[in-house]
Protein backbone atom coordinates (compact mmCIF):
# COMPACT_ATOMS: atom_id res chain seq x y z
CA UNK A 1 0.00 0.00 0.00
CA UNK A 2 1.36 3.38 -1.00
CA UNK A 3 1.89 6.32 1.36
CA UNK A 4 0.01 9.52 0.53
CA UNK A 5 3.16 11.16 -0.80
CA UNK A 6 3.56 8.40 -3.40
CA UNK A 7 0.07 8.55 -4.89
CA UNK A 8 -0.86 10.66 -7.93
CA UNK A 9 -2.92 13.62 -6.70
CA UNK A 10 -6.68 13.79 -6.85
CA UNK A 11 -7.23 10.04 -7.01
CA UNK A 12 -6.07 10.03 -10.63
CA UNK A 13 -5.16 6.57 -11.92
CA UNK A 14 -2.72 6.91 -14.83
CA UNK A 15 -3.10 4.32 -17.58
CA UNK A 16 -6.80 4.54 -18.37
CA UNK A 17 -9.53 2.03 -17.69
CA UNK A 18 -9.31 -0.05 -14.52
CA UNK A 19 -12.37 -2.33 -14.23
CA UNK A 20 -10.34 -5.44 -15.11
CA UNK A 21 -8.45 -4.84 -11.84
CA UNK A 22 -11.57 -5.07 -9.68
CA UNK A 23 -13.57 -8.26 -9.13
CA UNK A 24 -17.04 -6.78 -8.95
CA UNK A 25 -18.75 -10.12 -9.66
CA UNK A 26 -19.27 -10.59 -5.94
CA UNK A 27 -21.73 -7.67 -5.95
CA UNK A 28 -24.11 -9.59 -8.25
CA UNK A 29 -27.34 -10.62 -6.64
CA UNK A 30 -30.41 -11.80 -8.50
CA UNK A 31 -29.94 -12.22 -12.22
CA UNK A 32 -27.00 -12.81 -14.53
CA UNK A 33 -26.75 -12.35 -18.32
CA UNK A 34 -26.78 -15.29 -20.72
CA UNK A 35 -25.60 -15.16 -24.32
CA UNK A 36 -27.26 -16.76 -27.39
CA UNK A 37 -24.52 -16.95 -30.02
CA UNK A 38 -27.01 -17.69 -32.82
CA UNK A 39 -28.74 -14.32 -32.41
CA UNK A 40 -25.60 -12.23 -31.97
CA UNK A 41 -24.58 -9.91 -34.83
CA UNK A 42 -21.37 -8.79 -33.08
CA UNK A 43 -22.37 -5.14 -32.97
CA UNK A 44 -20.55 -5.00 -29.60
CA UNK A 45 -23.00 -2.51 -28.11
CA UNK A 46 -22.87 -4.71 -25.00
CA UNK A 47 -19.10 -4.25 -24.82
CA UNK A 48 -19.40 -0.48 -25.26
CA UNK A 49 -22.07 -0.11 -22.58
CA UNK A 50 -20.86 -2.57 -19.96
CA UNK A 51 -19.50 -0.53 -17.02
CA UNK A 52 -17.14 -3.36 -16.05
CA UNK A 53 -14.76 -5.67 -17.89
CA UNK A 54 -17.38 -8.37 -18.30
CA UNK A 55 -17.90 -8.71 -22.05
CA UNK A 56 -15.27 -11.01 -23.52
CA UNK A 57 -14.30 -10.12 -27.09
CA UNK A 58 -11.85 -11.87 -29.37
CA UNK A 59 -11.07 -10.54 -32.85
CA UNK A 60 -14.18 -8.33 -32.77
CA UNK A 61 -16.35 -11.36 -31.91
CA UNK A 62 -18.51 -11.46 -28.78
CA UNK A 63 -17.42 -14.53 -26.80
CA UNK A 64 -19.57 -14.36 -23.66
CA UNK A 65 -19.18 -13.02 -20.12
CA UNK A 66 -16.49 -12.96 -17.49
CA UNK A 67 -18.69 -13.34 -14.41
CA UNK A 68 -15.84 -12.31 -12.07
CA UNK A 69 -16.63 -8.74 -13.14
CA UNK A 70 -20.38 -8.87 -13.85
CA UNK A 71 -22.50 -6.95 -11.31
CA UNK A 72 -25.72 -8.17 -12.93
CA UNK A 73 -26.84 -4.65 -13.87
CA UNK A 74 -28.50 -5.88 -17.08
CA UNK A 75 -27.43 -2.97 -19.27
CA UNK A 76 -26.04 -5.41 -21.88
CA UNK A 77 -29.42 -7.09 -22.31
CA UNK A 78 -31.13 -3.70 -22.52
CA UNK A 79 -28.88 -2.42 -25.31
CA UNK A 80 -28.70 -5.70 -27.27
CA UNK A 81 -30.68 -5.04 -30.50
CA UNK A 82 -31.28 -8.73 -31.34
CA UNK A 83 -32.21 -10.25 -27.97
CA UNK A 84 -29.04 -12.30 -27.90
CA UNK A 85 -28.51 -11.39 -24.24
CA UNK A 86 -31.12 -12.17 -21.62
CA UNK A 87 -31.04 -11.93 -17.84
CA UNK A 88 -31.73 -15.19 -16.00
CA UNK A 89 -31.64 -16.48 -12.43
CA UNK A 90 -28.14 -17.32 -11.17
CA UNK A 91 -28.94 -21.06 -11.12
CA UNK A 92 -29.90 -21.29 -14.81
CA UNK A 93 -27.26 -21.98 -17.43
CA UNK A 94 -29.24 -21.72 -20.67
CA UNK A 95 -31.98 -19.48 -21.98
CA UNK A 96 -35.44 -20.86 -21.27
CA UNK A 97 -37.32 -22.02 -24.39
CA UNK A 98 -39.86 -19.24 -24.02
CA UNK A 99 -37.14 -16.60 -23.62
CA UNK A 100 -35.30 -17.99 -26.62
CA UNK A 101 -38.49 -17.93 -28.62
CA UNK A 102 -39.16 -14.33 -27.61
CA UNK A 103 -35.63 -13.48 -28.61
CA UNK A 104 -36.10 -15.01 -32.02
CA UNK A 105 -39.22 -12.97 -32.53
CA UNK A 106 -37.34 -9.80 -31.68
CA UNK A 107 -34.67 -10.87 -34.13
CA UNK A 108 -37.23 -11.19 -36.91
CA UNK B 1 8.38 39.71 -17.17
CA UNK B 2 6.06 42.44 -18.40
CA UNK B 3 5.49 45.29 -15.97
CA UNK B 4 2.77 47.91 -16.01
CA UNK B 5 4.39 51.25 -16.76
CA UNK B 6 1.19 53.17 -16.34
CA UNK B 7 -2.22 52.19 -15.09
CA UNK B 8 -5.29 54.13 -15.97
CA UNK B 9 -7.93 54.56 -13.30
CA UNK B 10 -11.37 53.42 -14.38
CA UNK B 11 -14.64 53.95 -12.54
CA UNK B 12 -15.80 50.36 -11.99
CA UNK B 13 -18.00 48.37 -9.68
CA UNK B 14 -16.43 45.41 -7.93
CA UNK B 15 -18.38 43.12 -10.24
CA UNK B 16 -17.07 44.91 -13.32
CA UNK B 17 -13.55 44.83 -11.93
CA UNK B 18 -13.79 41.05 -11.46
CA UNK B 19 -15.18 40.71 -15.00
CA UNK B 20 -12.22 42.70 -16.37
CA UNK B 21 -9.86 40.32 -14.60
CA UNK B 22 -11.70 37.40 -16.22
CA UNK B 23 -11.50 39.08 -19.64
CA UNK B 24 -7.75 39.55 -19.28
CA UNK B 25 -7.23 36.02 -17.97
CA UNK B 26 -9.35 34.72 -20.89
CA UNK B 27 -10.38 31.34 -19.44
CA UNK B 28 -11.25 28.51 -21.84
CA UNK B 29 -14.57 27.69 -20.22
CA UNK B 30 -16.95 29.57 -17.89
CA UNK B 31 -20.04 27.56 -16.89
CA UNK B 32 -22.30 29.88 -14.93
CA UNK B 33 -25.78 30.49 -13.60
CA UNK B 34 -27.01 33.96 -12.58
CA UNK B 35 -27.72 34.91 -8.98
CA UNK B 36 -27.88 38.24 -7.17
CA UNK B 37 -25.50 39.90 -6.35
CA UNK B 38 -23.01 37.99 -8.49
CA UNK B 39 -24.96 38.44 -11.74
CA UNK B 40 -23.23 41.66 -12.90
CA UNK B 41 -19.90 39.78 -12.87
CA UNK B 42 -21.00 37.25 -15.46
CA UNK B 43 -23.26 39.78 -17.22
CA UNK B 44 -20.29 42.08 -17.82
CA UNK B 45 -18.06 39.17 -18.76
CA UNK B 46 -20.63 37.76 -21.19
CA UNK B 47 -20.71 41.17 -22.89
CA UNK B 48 -16.91 41.07 -23.25
CA UNK B 49 -17.18 37.63 -24.86
CA UNK B 50 -20.02 38.79 -27.15
CA UNK B 51 -17.89 41.77 -28.17
CA UNK B 52 -15.05 39.43 -29.11
CA UNK B 53 -12.69 40.74 -26.43
CA UNK B 54 -11.96 37.21 -25.27
CA UNK B 55 -12.78 33.80 -26.70
CA UNK B 56 -14.11 31.97 -23.68
CA UNK B 57 -16.79 29.32 -24.09
CA UNK B 58 -19.59 30.37 -21.73
CA UNK B 59 -21.88 27.48 -20.85
CA UNK B 60 -25.33 28.59 -19.72
CA UNK B 61 -26.40 25.80 -17.42
CA UNK B 62 -29.63 25.10 -15.56
CA UNK B 63 -28.31 25.50 -12.00
CA UNK B 64 -25.18 26.14 -9.97
CA UNK B 65 -24.90 22.41 -9.31
CA UNK B 66 -24.59 21.98 -13.07
CA UNK B 67 -22.27 25.00 -13.33
CA UNK B 68 -19.73 23.42 -11.00
CA UNK B 69 -20.25 19.98 -12.56
CA UNK B 70 -19.47 21.42 -15.99
CA UNK B 71 -16.52 23.29 -14.50
CA UNK B 72 -15.09 20.06 -13.07
CA UNK B 73 -15.54 18.27 -16.40
CA UNK B 74 -13.88 21.06 -18.35
CA UNK B 75 -11.07 21.36 -15.83
CA UNK B 76 -10.37 17.61 -15.95
CA UNK B 77 -10.32 17.86 -19.74
CA UNK B 78 -7.47 20.36 -19.31
CA UNK B 79 -9.25 23.69 -19.66
CA UNK B 80 -8.71 26.86 -17.64
CA UNK B 81 -12.06 27.34 -15.91
CA UNK B 82 -13.70 30.13 -13.93
CA UNK B 83 -17.20 30.65 -12.59
CA UNK B 84 -19.07 32.94 -10.20
CA UNK B 85 -21.86 32.63 -7.67
CA UNK B 86 -23.43 33.83 -4.41
CA UNK B 87 -25.34 32.52 -1.42
CA UNK B 88 -27.89 29.87 -2.44
CA UNK B 89 -25.94 29.34 -5.64
CA UNK B 90 -22.86 28.40 -3.65
CA UNK B 91 -25.01 26.22 -1.41
CA UNK B 92 -26.31 24.33 -4.44
CA UNK B 93 -22.83 24.20 -5.93
CA UNK B 94 -21.18 23.03 -2.76
CA UNK B 95 -21.55 19.29 -3.28
CA UNK B 96 -19.46 19.61 -6.42
CA UNK B 97 -17.07 22.18 -4.93
CA UNK B 98 -15.87 19.46 -2.55
CA UNK B 99 -15.39 17.18 -5.56
CA UNK B 100 -13.58 19.89 -7.53
CA UNK B 101 -11.18 20.34 -4.62
CA UNK B 102 -10.67 16.59 -4.20
CA UNK B 103 -10.12 16.12 -7.96
CA UNK B 104 -7.64 19.00 -7.74
CA UNK B 105 -9.35 21.23 -10.29
CA UNK B 106 -7.88 24.75 -10.22
CA UNK B 107 -11.19 26.54 -10.81
CA UNK B 108 -11.40 30.20 -9.80
CA UNK B 109 -14.79 31.07 -8.29
CA UNK B 110 -15.78 34.73 -7.91
CA UNK B 111 -18.21 35.15 -5.01
CA UNK B 112 -20.47 38.12 -4.39
CA UNK B 113 -20.98 37.49 -0.67
CA UNK B 114 -24.63 37.22 0.31
CA UNK B 115 -26.56 35.89 3.28
CA UNK B 116 -27.87 32.36 3.07
CA UNK B 117 -31.60 31.78 3.30
CA UNK B 118 -33.55 31.61 5.49
CA UNK B 119 -35.12 33.93 5.88
CA UNK B 120 -34.48 34.78 2.26
CA UNK B 121 -32.33 37.88 1.86
CA UNK B 122 -30.15 39.18 -0.96
CA UNK B 123 -27.72 41.37 1.00
CA UNK B 124 -24.22 40.82 2.24
CA UNK B 125 -22.91 38.61 4.94
CA UNK B 126 -20.33 35.85 4.87
CA UNK B 127 -22.53 32.87 5.69
CA UNK B 128 -22.13 31.56 2.12
CA UNK B 129 -18.34 31.45 2.00
CA UNK B 130 -18.10 30.31 5.64
CA UNK B 131 -20.39 27.39 4.78
CA UNK B 132 -17.77 26.41 2.17
CA UNK B 133 -14.74 26.87 4.39
CA UNK B 134 -14.03 23.15 4.84
CA UNK B 135 -14.42 22.24 1.15
CA UNK B 136 -10.69 22.31 0.39
CA UNK B 137 -10.53 25.60 -1.53
CA UNK B 138 -8.30 28.59 -1.00
CA UNK B 139 -10.50 31.48 0.20
CA UNK B 140 -9.48 35.09 -0.42
CA UNK B 141 -11.44 38.12 0.84
CA UNK B 142 -11.30 41.48 -0.98
CA UNK B 143 -11.96 44.76 0.81
CA UNK B 144 -12.83 46.79 -2.30
CA UNK B 145 -13.09 46.65 -6.08
CA UNK B 146 -9.34 47.09 -6.56
CA UNK B 147 -8.59 44.13 -4.32
CA UNK B 148 -11.33 42.08 -6.01
CA UNK B 149 -9.60 42.70 -9.36
CA UNK B 150 -6.09 42.03 -8.06
CA UNK B 151 -7.06 38.92 -6.11
CA UNK B 152 -8.83 37.39 -9.12
CA UNK B 153 -5.60 37.65 -11.11
CA UNK B 154 -3.45 36.30 -8.29
CA UNK B 155 -6.03 33.55 -7.68
CA UNK B 156 -5.69 32.14 -11.19
CA UNK B 157 -1.94 31.71 -10.89
CA UNK B 158 -2.27 30.42 -7.32
CA UNK B 159 -4.87 27.80 -8.24
CA UNK B 160 -2.89 26.52 -11.22
CA UNK B 161 0.49 26.24 -9.52
CA UNK B 162 1.35 22.54 -9.56
CA UNK B 163 2.12 22.61 -5.84
CA UNK B 164 -1.46 23.77 -5.19
CA UNK B 165 -4.06 22.71 -7.82
CA UNK B 166 -7.22 23.44 -5.84
CA UNK B 167 -10.13 25.82 -6.49
CA UNK B 168 -9.74 29.40 -5.27
CA UNK B 169 -12.73 31.47 -4.13
CA UNK B 170 -12.43 35.25 -4.34
CA UNK B 171 -14.99 36.98 -2.12
CA UNK B 172 -16.23 40.53 -2.51
CA UNK B 173 -19.10 41.86 -0.41
CA UNK B 174 -22.43 41.71 -2.22
CA UNK B 175 -23.81 45.13 -3.24
CA UNK B 176 -21.37 47.01 -0.96
CA UNK B 177 -18.60 46.14 -3.41
CA UNK B 178 -20.22 44.27 -6.32
CA UNK B 179 -22.56 47.18 -7.12
CA UNK B 180 -20.58 50.21 -5.90
CA UNK B 181 -18.40 52.07 -8.38
CA UNK B 182 -14.96 53.28 -7.35
CA UNK B 183 -11.68 54.04 -9.11
CA UNK B 184 -9.86 50.85 -10.09
CA UNK B 185 -6.40 50.66 -11.66
CA UNK B 186 -6.51 48.02 -14.39
CA UNK B 187 -3.27 46.45 -15.55
CA UNK B 188 -2.58 46.35 -19.29
CA UNK B 189 -3.98 43.16 -20.85
CA UNK B 190 -0.59 41.82 -21.89
CA UNK B 191 0.81 42.27 -18.36
CA UNK B 192 -2.02 40.15 -16.93
CA UNK B 193 -1.65 37.54 -19.68
CA UNK B 194 2.07 37.32 -18.97
CA UNK B 195 1.46 37.04 -15.20
CA UNK B 196 -1.09 34.23 -15.40
CA UNK B 197 0.66 32.45 -18.28
CA UNK B 198 -0.71 29.28 -19.84
CA UNK B 199 -2.38 26.62 -17.69
CA UNK B 200 -0.45 23.37 -17.84
CA UNK B 201 -2.77 20.61 -16.61
CA UNK B 202 -1.14 17.58 -15.00
CA UNK B 203 -3.54 14.92 -16.29
CA UNK B 204 -5.71 16.39 -19.08
CA UNK B 205 -8.37 13.90 -20.14
CA UNK B 206 -8.09 15.16 -23.72
CA UNK B 207 -4.53 13.84 -23.83
CA UNK B 208 -5.73 10.51 -25.25
CA UNK B 209 -2.18 9.23 -25.65
CA UNK B 210 -1.91 9.25 -21.84
CA UNK B 211 -5.29 7.95 -20.64
CA UNK B 212 -6.24 8.34 -16.99
CA UNK B 213 -9.10 7.33 -14.74
CA UNK B 214 -10.36 10.36 -12.81
CA UNK B 215 -12.74 10.58 -9.90
CA UNK B 216 -12.72 6.86 -9.08
CA UNK B 217 -14.58 5.24 -6.21
CA UNK B 218 -12.14 5.23 -3.31
CA UNK B 219 -12.56 2.83 -0.41
CA UNK B 220 -11.18 3.03 3.15
CA UNK B 221 -7.79 1.83 1.91
CA UNK B 222 -7.01 5.09 0.02
CA UNK B 223 -9.56 7.82 0.96
CA UNK B 224 -7.57 8.97 4.01
CA UNK B 225 -4.36 9.33 1.98
CA UNK B 226 -6.09 11.41 -0.71
CA UNK B 227 -7.56 13.76 1.92
CA UNK B 228 -4.08 14.12 3.42
CA UNK B 229 -2.81 15.25 0.00
CA UNK B 230 -5.35 18.09 0.10
CA UNK B 231 -3.82 19.24 3.40
CA UNK B 232 -0.47 19.52 1.63
CA UNK B 233 -2.07 21.43 -1.25
CA UNK B 234 -3.43 24.10 1.09
CA UNK B 235 -0.14 24.26 2.98
CA UNK B 236 1.63 24.81 -0.34
CA UNK B 237 -0.86 27.57 -1.15
CA UNK B 238 0.67 29.56 1.72
CA UNK B 239 4.12 29.44 0.11
CA UNK B 240 2.82 30.13 -3.39
CA UNK B 241 0.67 33.04 -2.17
CA UNK B 242 3.74 34.71 -0.65
CA UNK B 243 5.75 34.15 -3.84
CA UNK B 244 2.96 35.51 -6.03
CA UNK B 245 2.48 38.69 -4.06
CA UNK B 246 6.14 39.50 -4.69
CA UNK B 247 5.62 38.94 -8.42
CA UNK B 248 2.36 40.86 -8.36
CA UNK B 249 4.01 43.79 -6.60
CA UNK B 250 6.64 43.88 -9.34
CA UNK B 251 4.10 44.08 -12.15
CA UNK B 252 1.53 46.31 -10.47
CA UNK B 253 3.21 48.28 -7.72
CA UNK B 254 0.51 47.01 -5.35
CA UNK B 255 1.90 44.87 -2.55
CA UNK B 256 -0.19 42.39 -0.62
CA UNK B 257 2.29 41.91 2.22
CA UNK B 258 1.74 38.65 4.10
CA UNK B 259 -1.61 37.03 4.71
CA UNK B 260 -3.39 40.06 6.13
CA UNK B 261 -3.27 43.82 6.01
CA UNK B 262 -2.01 45.31 9.26
CA UNK B 263 -3.36 48.84 9.62
CA UNK B 264 -1.78 50.98 12.38
CA UNK B 265 -1.12 47.73 14.18
CA UNK B 266 2.45 47.98 15.48
CA UNK B 267 1.80 50.33 18.41
CA UNK B 268 -1.89 49.44 18.86
CA UNK B 269 -3.20 48.39 22.28
CA UNK B 270 -6.61 47.44 20.92
CA UNK B 271 -7.13 45.52 17.70
CA UNK B 272 -10.11 44.95 15.45
CA UNK B 273 -10.02 41.84 13.21
CA UNK B 274 -12.44 41.93 10.32
CA UNK B 275 -12.77 40.62 6.75
CA UNK B 276 -13.72 42.46 3.56
CA UNK B 277 -15.41 45.81 3.10
CA UNK B 278 -16.02 46.49 6.80
CA UNK B 279 -12.24 46.80 7.09
CA UNK B 280 -12.64 50.10 5.22
CA UNK B 281 -15.11 51.31 7.85
CA UNK B 282 -12.72 50.08 10.53
CA UNK B 283 -9.87 52.18 9.10
CA UNK B 284 -12.02 55.32 9.26
CA UNK B 285 -13.01 54.45 12.82
CA UNK B 286 -9.40 53.81 13.81
CA UNK B 287 -8.28 57.16 12.37
CA UNK B 288 -10.99 58.95 14.39
CA UNK B 289 -10.14 57.12 17.61
CA UNK B 290 -6.42 57.73 17.18
CA UNK B 291 -7.10 61.47 16.94
CA UNK B 292 -8.52 61.06 20.45
CA UNK B 293 -5.35 59.30 21.53
CA UNK B 294 -6.75 55.76 21.61
CA UNK B 295 -4.27 53.31 20.12
CA UNK B 296 -6.33 51.06 17.88
CA UNK B 297 -5.18 48.93 14.95
CA UNK B 298 -6.65 46.55 12.41
CA UNK B 299 -5.95 43.04 11.13
CA UNK B 300 -7.73 42.41 7.82
CA UNK B 301 -7.07 38.88 6.57
CA UNK B 302 -6.97 38.46 2.79
CA UNK B 303 -6.49 34.74 3.19
CA UNK B 304 -9.01 32.79 5.28
CA UNK B 305 -8.13 29.36 3.86
CA UNK B 306 -5.40 28.30 4.40
CA UNK B 307 -5.83 30.11 7.73
CA UNK B 308 -2.66 32.04 8.71
CA UNK B 309 -2.94 31.05 12.38
CA UNK B 310 0.66 31.51 13.47
CA UNK B 311 1.12 34.82 11.63
CA UNK B 312 -2.05 36.31 13.11
CA UNK B 313 -1.22 35.04 16.60
CA UNK B 314 2.21 36.68 16.36
CA UNK B 315 0.66 39.93 15.15
CA UNK B 316 -1.68 39.95 18.17
CA UNK B 317 0.99 39.09 20.76
CA UNK B 318 1.32 41.71 23.48
CA UNK B 319 -1.92 43.50 22.63
CA UNK B 320 -4.23 44.50 25.47
CA UNK B 321 -7.45 43.33 23.78
CA UNK B 322 -8.60 42.00 20.42
CA UNK B 323 -12.16 42.07 19.03
CA UNK B 324 -12.95 39.69 16.20
CA UNK B 325 -15.88 40.84 14.08
CA UNK B 326 -17.74 38.05 12.32
CA UNK B 327 -20.24 38.58 9.51
CA UNK B 328 -21.47 35.01 9.92
CA UNK B 329 -22.33 32.82 12.85
CA UNK B 330 -21.79 29.14 13.39
CA UNK B 331 -25.20 28.67 15.01
CA UNK B 332 -24.79 26.86 18.30
CA UNK B 333 -21.24 28.18 18.54
CA UNK B 334 -19.56 31.57 17.89
CA UNK B 335 -18.25 33.37 14.81
CA UNK B 336 -16.05 31.32 12.48
CA UNK B 337 -13.25 33.91 12.30
CA UNK B 338 -13.25 34.18 16.10
CA UNK B 339 -13.02 30.41 16.46
CA UNK B 340 -9.94 30.36 14.21
CA UNK B 341 -8.23 33.18 16.06
CA UNK B 342 -9.13 31.80 19.47
CA UNK B 343 -7.55 28.50 18.46
CA UNK B 344 -4.51 30.31 17.02
CA UNK B 345 -3.90 32.28 20.23
CA UNK B 346 -4.33 29.13 22.30
CA UNK B 347 -1.82 27.27 20.15
CA UNK B 348 0.89 29.90 19.79
CA UNK B 349 0.72 32.47 22.61
CA UNK B 350 1.55 31.70 26.26
CA UNK B 351 0.13 35.09 27.30
CA UNK B 352 -3.02 36.00 25.42
CA UNK B 353 -4.78 39.31 24.91
CA UNK B 354 -8.43 39.53 26.02
CA UNK B 355 -10.36 38.18 23.05
CA UNK B 356 -13.86 39.32 22.14
CA UNK B 357 -16.30 38.19 19.46
CA UNK B 358 -18.93 40.39 17.85
CA UNK B 359 -21.43 39.21 15.25
CA UNK B 360 -22.26 42.07 12.88
CA UNK B 361 -23.93 42.88 9.59
CA UNK B 362 -26.01 39.72 9.11
CA UNK B 363 -28.32 39.95 6.11
CA UNK B 364 -26.77 43.27 5.06
CA UNK B 365 -27.34 45.13 8.36
CA UNK B 366 -25.38 48.40 8.19
CA UNK B 367 -22.30 48.73 10.39
CA UNK B 368 -21.32 52.40 10.68
CA UNK B 369 -18.12 53.68 12.36
CA UNK B 370 -20.01 54.48 15.58
CA UNK B 371 -20.75 50.80 16.09
CA UNK B 372 -17.12 49.84 15.55
CA UNK B 373 -16.08 52.58 17.98
CA UNK B 374 -18.43 51.06 20.57
CA UNK B 375 -16.45 47.82 20.29
CA UNK B 376 -13.27 49.68 21.22
CA UNK B 377 -15.11 51.31 24.16
CA UNK B 378 -16.18 47.84 25.32
CA UNK B 379 -12.54 46.70 25.18
CA UNK B 380 -11.42 49.75 27.15
CA UNK B 381 -14.10 48.99 29.76
CA UNK B 382 -12.90 45.38 29.95
CA UNK B 383 -16.37 43.92 29.45
CA UNK B 384 -16.80 40.18 29.92
CA UNK B 385 -15.03 38.34 27.04
CA UNK B 386 -16.98 35.13 27.71
CA UNK B 387 -20.14 36.68 26.28
CA UNK B 388 -20.86 36.60 22.54
CA UNK B 389 -21.94 40.10 21.50
CA UNK B 390 -23.97 41.47 18.61
CA UNK B 391 -23.43 44.79 16.82
CA UNK B 392 -26.42 46.76 15.61
CA UNK B 393 -28.93 44.19 16.80
CA UNK B 394 -32.16 45.35 18.45
CA UNK B 395 -32.10 43.55 21.79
Amino acid sequence: MKRYQELPIGGVIPGGATPHLVQTGGWRSGKKPLFNEKLCVNCLLCWAHCPEATIMVERLQMRGFNYDHCKGCGICSQVCPTGAIIMVEETKNEPTPSAAKASEEVCV
Amino acid sequence: MRVATEQQLSLLTGAEAAAHAMRQINPDVVPVYPITPQTPIIETFAQFVADGLCDTEIINVESEHSAMSAAVGASCAGARVMTATSSQGLALMLEIVYIAAAMRCPIVIAIGSRALSGPINIHCDHSDSMMARDAGCVQLFAENAQEAYDLMIIAQRLAEDHRVLVPVMVMQDGFTITHSAEPVALLPDEVVKDFVGEYEPLYPLLDVDHPTTQGPFVLPDYYFELKRQQVDALDAARTVWLELQERFAEISGRRYQGFFEAYKLSDAEYVLVVLSSTAGTAKVTIDRLRRKGIKVGLVKPWVFRPFPAQEIAQALAGKRAVAVLDRAISLGSWGPLYLEISAALGRYLPKKPALYNYIYGLGGRDTPPELLASVVTDMQNEVDPTVLRYLGLRE
